[in-house]
């Protein structure tokens, strides 16, 4: 029960001075009293502006779709979908948190999108109880932080980084690979599991800068180091420029590189210099849910991209605990733990750390201009 | 102009007239009710998409800012590009000292952090100071990318990664704040929102607002003894003419030295706070853009009046959160008040006094802007 | 240090095409920073608008695969393009951004903000462009134009890269020699232009005292604008040799590179031309060396190092600043 006490003036000075008059007013709407509630929210939390916001709004829309689908099912009672624009920006994140957590109606967010945003904003989630569950973030370590609210829908980088190592190493037998990150969290942590699992067979590293666009340095060094395969983490925009220019110098190598790749952004910047690359997703080929894809184009005119699948199962986590009259955020909690449903992109289970239980990484490549599957990763 | 800055002069001179006691009532007034604004939430100015009270932390944060690079480009007229690098050095010192090599408590590092920055300051002012004007922007913009650089590649700073879990302030509870909401201009107390007194923890920005703002008074207070006295002097004649500064027996360099460094320390204790505010820092949150954003807080305050650069500084953070609902448009909007004020408002929301009597005494002198091509150059030359 | 001795002709090859581009877009701060004094903080859009302009004038014309004198043709008509948009832009700068200012008599780092808030505005607006286009109903039809817009845009597969001929090891290709030769041309031009030219002599005797050059009867609106516009041409034609050096643009591409061109303008000497190209050489070739020797992701820091370093002993550049004094 929240109890409101009316001061009634609406001059500050004057509301300062005077004490308490008038009557209590009791918000009944949001008092938690078992029932099933009603115009209830679920939250988008990453970037929607800005130099991410084309990943952010792959993610809104998964979430959308999983949103309106449910309103058509339960006319009468409906939820709204609250978005969170943290441009990524992990100094920006805190401010929209808190106004997440205070707001009583929110029963989980999907998101945050990214792992810097998701350190700035997940202690003030886990503080207030709130659940979240990430359609994209995949830095390991935070699911290491004890948070009892955090879980994702898909595979962390400690699970992508092996695969990719054993796929250079098992599947394009690759002698000589190299090595290049582009300083960032994500393509970092990455690209240091794959320099570890390939040892020594590694001919040469390097690292770049997020926005770089000049790469002869980099060019240079792995032209020279004759390298049959060069392992990339990173995002697509460095990587469609570094493939062409690799490409420009001659290089006849195998480009492989990451989820943060995967998408058409890196074909449409790249162009033909882009052909043959590989990625890796812990993610499941659009084909196994062919209902979704169909829904995603027909309601956003374009074909569901990197992470809409994973946003749409995880929206439909916290609508079907809504269904299920688990609105309190420790009610929910429980209602995720024991959740056992398939979903779009897998089976949808967490583990204890929020990790999902069953994580299935496929290879994907570049074949004439569109990126399609190309096997499991096992 | 006039007719924004009369109304306000009129307003100062009333002010001054007031009897003592009802000068010192008011300001003790003003002064709490800036304390209360989180609590009291006031509609129209609250921001509906983010906390209040975190914005309100920004706010108060980056005034300080504001108030220590006002020292390098307002008094002692340096342009430094690159003073985010003073704030991240604050922050980081504050994460390894705090989390990532030590755990130390916030009383120690706060200080540390200061002292780090602060030769940090002395050891890029050094070699650096004694080249002049637009160079040292350039030298200032480099060095503030090479901090940032270094963050990024150094894996002992934590690298791209960051550092988490920054020590809060310590916390004593005596008592509970309850919040003001309104519906439409009634208020409401609401006991169930309340802030704990003094309880700082990562749900509630109150608390860390309020400690925000005592800070910036004191480094108000300290500003103004400074400004008044023989170092604000000779920052002020280094600044209007160097060479004849430097004949009337003001050692210059070592003047520029110390507004460098003192800069560079209140940048270095906004750090600390932004880092133990944030508890989780990484590189991305120091790049370039800020150090513009900086430097905009500042001329747009009207360099050299503290209450300019702090009246900017609030309003620069203030409106892109307050106006979040236009979203993308925001910084194309941003830009182009910038580019109105420098039109309309050239000497800043609020110049400093001294600067204003110089103008007018100029115009009197029947000084013609138009007919005189050079004078923007001029002027360029002194910074 | 192996690969800097093994493979030193190609870095300073592929160096010194990066800082043929540092050094046209140094050439317009330079410019600027000579007649005015001060920071056209605005100049990365200006090179921004010229290598949109180019893309989407080869675009529209459908310029992918030409070959022959087609492709000699498409690529002067980009070059064109690009170079007629950033001139507008410059133009339309100094005329909102600037002039009003000047008419006022502003203090001095009131016009930077100016600049700074123009560089927001210009940006933004090729951030947003989907917006308006959204409204108009036609962001499908020209998806390719203006469809996510705060993303790389690339320019038609035009030029493909080939060995034309071996330098020491290096295989020098043809965008290497296409982009030296084209602003060496470019730079020689505007150096005879000023040095030989009225209103070259005009902008010289400007930014050696305003004053006396108004005495003297030079109409210095007209050369502050015409500054402008020459610095709007080399950044157009910066960024054609951009485009085929790296292939795409984005609404931020100007930022970093104004930043190095900056750079490159100050190593040199600002205010001074020649000193503009020396730096921007410089800058390019000491960022390969230095990716070489320490990795690439500590480039920006050699190149800043290097800055500080130069302007400790040299304190005014190498070549010091001297529009108005030396031949430049």
């Amino acid at each position: 029960m929240r109890s409101l006490i009316k001061l009634g003036v609406p001059v500050v000075a004057a509301a300062l001075a005077l004490t308490a008059c008038g009557g209590t007013k009791d918000n009944s709407s949001s008092s938690g009293s078992g029932g099933k509630q009603c115009d209830l929210k679920i939250g988008y939390f990453g970037a929607l502006t800005g130099d991410a916001a084309n990943l952010g709004v792959n993610i809104k829309n998964g979430v959308e779709l999983a949103v309106n689908q449910y309103n058509a099912k339960h006319s009468d009672c409906k939820v709204t979908l609250e978005t969170f624009d943290s441009q990524g920006d992990p100094s920006v994140a805190p401010a929209l948190a808190q106004k997440a957590v205070s707001d009583k109606k929110l029963v989980g967010i999907v998101g945050p999108a990214f792992s810097g945003e998701s350190k700035a904003a997940d202690p003030i989630f886990e503080q207030a109880g709130l659940n979240i569950i990430s359609a994209s973030a995949t830095n390991p370590s935070l699911s290491e932080q004890g948070w009892k609210v955090f879980h994702r829908v898909l595979g962390n980088d400690a699970t992508q980084g092996p695969a990719a190592a054993k796929y250079i190493k098992d599947v394009l037998k690759a002698q000589k690979p190299f090595v290049i990150d582009d300083s960032s969290e994500y393509g970092k942590g990455l690209a240091d599991i794959v320099r570890k699992d390939l040892g020594t067979a590694v001919v040469g590293n390097d690292a770049i800068q997020q926005k770089q666009t000049d790469f002869s340095g980099s060019v240079t060094k792995v032209t020279a180091s004759n390298a049959d395969a060069l392992f990339f983490g990173g995002y697509y925009a460095e990587a469609a420029l570094l493939t062409k220019q690799l490409r420009q110098a001659g290089w006849k190598g195998t480009f492989v590189a990451a989820d943060g790749v995967k998408d058409d952004g890196y074909i449409k910047a790249g162009g033909a210099a882009t052909e043959g690359a590989i990625m890796t997703c812990p993610c499941v080929p659009p084909d196994a849910a062919p209902q979704f894809a169909e829904a995603y184009k027909k309601a956003y005119n374009s074909d569901p991209a990197t992470y809409s699948a994973e946003a749409f199962d995880a929206a439909n986590v916290f609508l079907d605990g809504i269904a299920a009259g688990k609105t309190s955020n420790a009610d929910m909690n429980a209602f995720i733990a024991s959740y056992d449903k398939p979903g779009v992109t897998k089976q949808i289970k967490f583990d204890a750390k929020g990790e999902p239980a069953s994580v299935s990484v496929w290879a994907y490549k570049v074949e004439g201009g569109k990126i399609v599957k190309d096997q499991e990763i096992k | 102009m006039n007719a924004v800055t009369a109304p306000l002069r009129s307003v100062r001179e009333r002010f001054r007239a007031l009897p003592r006691p009802v000068k010192y009532l008011f300001i003790v007034a003003v002064v709490v009710i800036i304390y209360l604004l989180p609590i009291i939430n006031p509609p129209l100015i609250t921001t509906q998409d983010s906390d209040f009270a975190s914005v309100l932390f920004s706010c108060a944060m980056y005034s300080l800012v504001a108030i220590g690079l006002n020292i390098v480009i307002g008094y002692a007229g340096l342009l430094d590009l690159g003073y985010v690098g003073f704030f991240a050095v604050g922050a980081f010192s504050v994460g390894v000292l705090g989390s990532a090599h030590a755990k130390l408590p916030l009383i120690i590092c706060v200080p540390a952090a200061i002292v780090v920055t602060m030769i940090s300051g002395v050891l890029l002012g050094a070699p650096t100071l004694r080249v002049r004007g637009d160079y040292l922007a350039i030298v200032t913009l480099g060095f503030g990318e090479i901090i940032r650089l270094v963050l990024v590649n150094t894996s002992w700073l934590g690298g791209p990664r960051g550092i988490s879990n920054i020590p809060a302030p310590p916390s004593l509870h005596l008592f509970d704040v309850p919040h003001m909401s309104w519906e439409g201009f009634t208020a409401y107390l609401d006991l169930t929102t309340t802030t704990k007194f003094l309880v700082f923890s990562v749900t509630d920005a109150v608390p860390y607002y309020w400690l925000a703002v005592t800070i910036v008074l004191i480094v108000l207070f300290l500003d103004w003894l400074m400004q008044n006295s023989r170092v604000g002097r000779s920052w002020e004649a280094t600044r209007e003419d160097e060479d004849a500064a430097e004949l009337m027996g003001v050692p210059t360099f070592r003047f520029k030295l110390l507004a460098f460094a003192t800069g560079a320390a209140i940048g270095g204790l906004s750090g600390a706070l932004f880092a133990t505010k944030q508890v989780f820092i990484n590189p991305d949150n120091f790049t370039i853009i800020y150090s513009v954003l900086f430097v905009a807080m500042v001329v747009v305050g009207g360099q050299g009046n503290r209450w300019g650069v702090v009246t900017a500084a609030v309003l620069l953070i203030w409106l892109p959160e307050k106006f979040r609902f236009l979203s993308d448009a925001r910084f194309l909007l941003f830009g182009m008040a910038l580019m109105a004020l420098a039109i309309f408002r050239p000497q800043g929301l609020l110049p400093p006094r001294r600067r204003l009597r110089a103008q007018r005494s100029a115009e009197r002198e029947g000084v013609n802007a138009e007919e005189d091509p050079g004078h923007i150059e001029r002027e360029v030359a002194d910074v | 240090m192996n690969l800097l001795i093994h493979h030193f002709w190609e870095l300073t090859i592929t160096g010194l095409t990066i800082g043929a581009i540092y050094a046209l877009v140094a050439l317009g701060y330079t410019l600027v920073y000579g007649v005015l004094r001060l920071i056209n903080f605005a100049h990365s859009e200006v090179f921004m608008y010229g290598s949109f302009a180019a893309v989407w004038v080869l675009m529209a014309l459908n310029a992918a695969g030409a070959t022959g004198l087609g492709l000699v043709g498409f690529l002067l008509l980009g070059g064109i393009a690009a170079m007629a948009a950033s001139a507008l832009v410059a133009f339309i700068l100094e005329l909102v951004a600037y002039r009003p200012l000047r008419k006022r008599n502003s203090p001095p780092l009131i016009a930077l903000i100016s600049a700074i808030g123009a560089s927001f505005v210009l940006s933004e607006a090729m951030g947003l462009r989907d917006k308006p286009f959204a409204w108009l109903g036609l962001d499908a039809k020209l998806a390719d134009y203006v469809g996510r817009p705060r993303e790389n845009t690339p320019l038609p597969a035009l030029l493909h890269s080939q060995k034309l001929f071996n330098f020491f090891g290096y295989n020098v290709t043809n965008v290497d020699v296409i982009i030296l030769v084209s602003a060496i041309i470019m730079m020689v031009v505007l150096d005879q232009f000023v040095r030989r030219s009225r209103l070259g002599r005009g902008i010289r005797a400007v930014a050696m005292d305003a004053e006396s050059a108004a005495l003297m009867g030079v109409n210095h609106n007209r050369v502050i604008r015409l500054t402008f516009v020459i610095g709007g041409i080399m950044a157009g034609g910066a960024a054609m040799l951009y485009l085929l050096k790296i292939g795409v643009t984005r609404y931020n591409a100007g930022f970093i590179l104004g930043i190095k061109a900056f750079t490159a303008a100050v190593l040199g000497g600002i205010g001074n031309l020649r000193g503009a190209l020396l730096g921007g050489f410089v800058l390019g070739v000491a960022e390969n060396y230095g990716s070489a020797l320490v990795g690439s992701q500590w480039k920006d820091v050699v190149a800043f190092v290097l800055l500080i370093v130069i302007l400790l002993f040299r304190p005014t550049g190498l070549l010091g600043e001297s529009l108005g004094k030396a031949r430049a």
